[in-house]
């Protein structure tokens, strides 16, 4: 079988429906294989479209994103797009065409290092050499990308390797070589145990949550570990809606453009439960007043998070939804009652009530643009999958649009990229086609991206 | 305090740009860096050394351990382990301090490993203290270059490193 046919049939076994892509000279043996393959194919106006819709249906789905494009200026119009899933953790892979194998590293016609280009910003990346590599290749890149904490996997194919015949038996799955990958998923039962006490023992505690818990499909433990709890919630930018933001626990988002009562209460709480988040430092701010008064456990799935900002008193390495699952157990072992933190969560009642965040009707006349946010949340009950781009009305989503569900809010948070929003709800509306998918957008942000409108009107999505 | 990283990785392409652009990335900094294969082609090893006032040892174990070649990391606690370097060393050496040459290389158990009319080439292994040591005693014949592997180490009694 012809190595491009290997590919698509290699990716169709890993589940792959949509390709968001732009084909170029090097990559034209696995668009001329497409044809014969029931595989979707969006056909983006820039290669960034592409990632950035990759990303979108990532998010908006849970599976693994997929985007393509050719060697050169196609790869590394790419680049923006696997920083901000690197950033975000989004699990995407990214194939990109190279010149043949000959060509590399004589500064050929449309060549670029892709794979060194990106070595900062992907999980993990292959440079396939030899054809009989690639159903093992794309096996692991799908399983690198999707397990662990998710992020980007660039596979860079040489033309002439899928040019190449081969073996493929499409039932046969190659044996993956990753000695050294061995992602950690269950937490230590006996940090578990401790984690129970000391939330036990808590007056004053604050469940501090973020993608970690999207990522990690944990939002129903997530909101039993409140409820049961009576523990006051605040999600990151990337956590907004892995708690629902309308419930009585909710208090939004934290940090710089959190909420105040948010802050208010990290700043007197006596425990953080932190969960699947990063202390980024648009969170914390300056560390050292970060949480003053507070003990930190914090669960996450990337060991490297641990103690890297924040020293964790009890710290889990594990995927938040077994984590959470094994915690409640425990915790239901301590019988909490509910009343044992009462002045606590009146305090947190009378922060709500006396620093709401205000929502600006209209100014000489014109419509604010925190208000047109509150009444797409007002008309679509906060169900509607939101996409945003980045800057001050991101902010303003963020605050005012309230999340009800999971996968709902779909956002450039740690890159911050500009023209990520309009691409970004392409691919979510393609993830979600019965939906209504919106892009709130600033009229730079949009600029940026705007060609994809051409997209949108060629496959008939409905975005607002 | 110096702190070695003995690092198991797959014998791959690419594999030590990746572990170099960690380093420079995170804003670690290497004091030496070894890299050659072990008993299985497969796999290599590198030992790492580090200042750990420039930065948190784990940090640096744990952001090396994200990367997928990375198979094993060890930490090697230098009264656990036997450490060596390897010096080659080119000293200018006339007939009359050929001698005196000679005796310190005795004393320090090093090889004089090629000689001409005007230079001696030196080889020497032994602690970095050592070899410090040994570079400084020579210094006053006239050293005309040198090259040091960088530490290399294993730790001590059955246990593989």
């Amino acid at each position: 079988m012809k190595a491009s046919k290997v590919i698509l049939e290699a990716l169709k076994r890993e589940g792959v429906e949509t390709i968001f892509g732009f084909p170029g000279g090097q990559i034209i043996p696995l668009y001329d294989a497409i044809y014969d393959f029931d595989i979707n194919h969006i056909l983006v106006r820039h290669e960034q479209g592409a990632g950035h819709a990759a990303d979108g249906y990532a998010r908006a789905s849970g599976k693994v994103g997929v985007c393509m494009a050719t060697s050169g200026p196609g790869a590394t119009n790419l680049v923006t797009p696997i920083a901000n899933a690197y950033m975000d953790s989004v699990p995407m892979v990214a194939i990109t065409g190279q010149v043949s194998r000959h060509l590399i590293g004589l500064d050929s016609f449309q060549e670029a290092d892709i794979t060194g280009i990106t070595l900062p910003i992907v999980k993990h990346s292959y440079l396939v050499k030899r054809s009989q590599d690639l159903p093992r290749i794309i096996s692991e890149a799908f399983y690198i990308a999707g397990t662990g904490r998710p992020g980007p996997v660039l596979i860079d194919i040489p033309v002439d390797v899928t040019k190449e015949e081969l073996d493929f038996d499409p039932d046969h799955l190659p044996a993956m070589q990753l000695p050294g990958y061995k992602p950690n998923v269950k937490g230590h039962p006996k940090q578990v145990r401790q984690a129970a006490r000391v939330i036990a023992a808590a007056e004053r505690p604050v469940i501090y949550a973020g993608g970690g818990v999207i990522a990690a499909d944990a939002s129903q433990e997530l909101r039993e570990l409140a409820t049961y709890g009576h523990i006051p919630v605040t999600t990151t930018l990337t956590g907004k809606g892995c708690f629902p933001e309308e419930h009585d626990l909710s208090m939004g988002m934290l940090g710089m453009h959190g909420t105040p009562y948010a802050n208010y209460a990290v700043s007197q709480a006596d425990l953080l439960i932190a969960v699947g988040v990063r202390f980024d430092d648009r969170v914390t701010g300056n560390l050292s007043a970060f949480a003053p008064h507070a003990r930190f456990v914090h669960v996450d799935i990337d060991p490297a998070e641990i103690s890297k900002n924040v020293a964790a008193d009890v710290p889990i390495v594990g995927d938040a939804k077994r984590v959470l699952t094994s915690l409640l157990v425990e915790l239901k072992k301590l019988e909490l009652s509910a009343d044992r933190h009462l002045p606590w969560m009146q305090q947190v009642e009378t922060w709500k009530r006396e620093h709401p965040l205000v929502v600006r009707e209209s100014e000489d006349g014109e419509i604010m643009p925190e208000f047109a946010i509150h009444k797409i949340w007002e008309i679509t009950r906060g169900e509607a999958v939101t996409c945003t781009d980045v800057g001050q009305h991101q902010m303003w989503a963020a605050q005012h649009y309230l999340s009800s569900r999971p996968r709902g809010f779909i956002t450039s948070a740690g890159l911050g990229t500009m023209g990520f929003g309009f691409p970004a709800a392409i691919g979510a509306q393609v993830a979600r086609p019965g939906e209504l998918v919106i892009d709130i957008a600033g009229d730079g942000s949009f600029q940026m991206t705007l060609q994809e409108l051409a997209t949108a009107v060629q496959y008939h999505h409905r975005h607002r | 305090m110096k702190h070695t990283l003995s690092v198991l990785v797959e014998n791959k392409p690419g594999v030590l740009t990746r572990v170099a652009g960690l380093f420079a990335r995170r804003g670690f900094n290497i004091d030496s860096l070894v890299v050659a294969e072990t008993e299985s082609p497969e796999v290599s090893r590198m030992t790492i050394t580090v200042d750990e006032q420039d930065q948190p040892v784990e940090q640096v174990t744990k952001q090396l351990h994200k990367l997928i070649n990375v198979i094993k990391i060890t930490s090697l606690d230098p009264t656990e382990s036997v450490e060596r370097e390897l010096l080659l060393i080119k000293v200018k050496a006339d007939a009359e301090t050929r001698s005196e040459i000679m005796q310190i290389v005795e004393i320090f158990r090093a090889k004089i490993v090629d000689v001409s009319h005007e230079v001696l080439i030196i080889e020497m292994t032994g602690t970095r203290e050592k070899v410090s040591a040994f570079m400084e005693l020579l210094e006053q014949f006239g050293v005309v270059e040198l090259v040091r592997t960088g530490r290399l180490a294993m730790g001590r009694g059955k246990r593989p490193t």
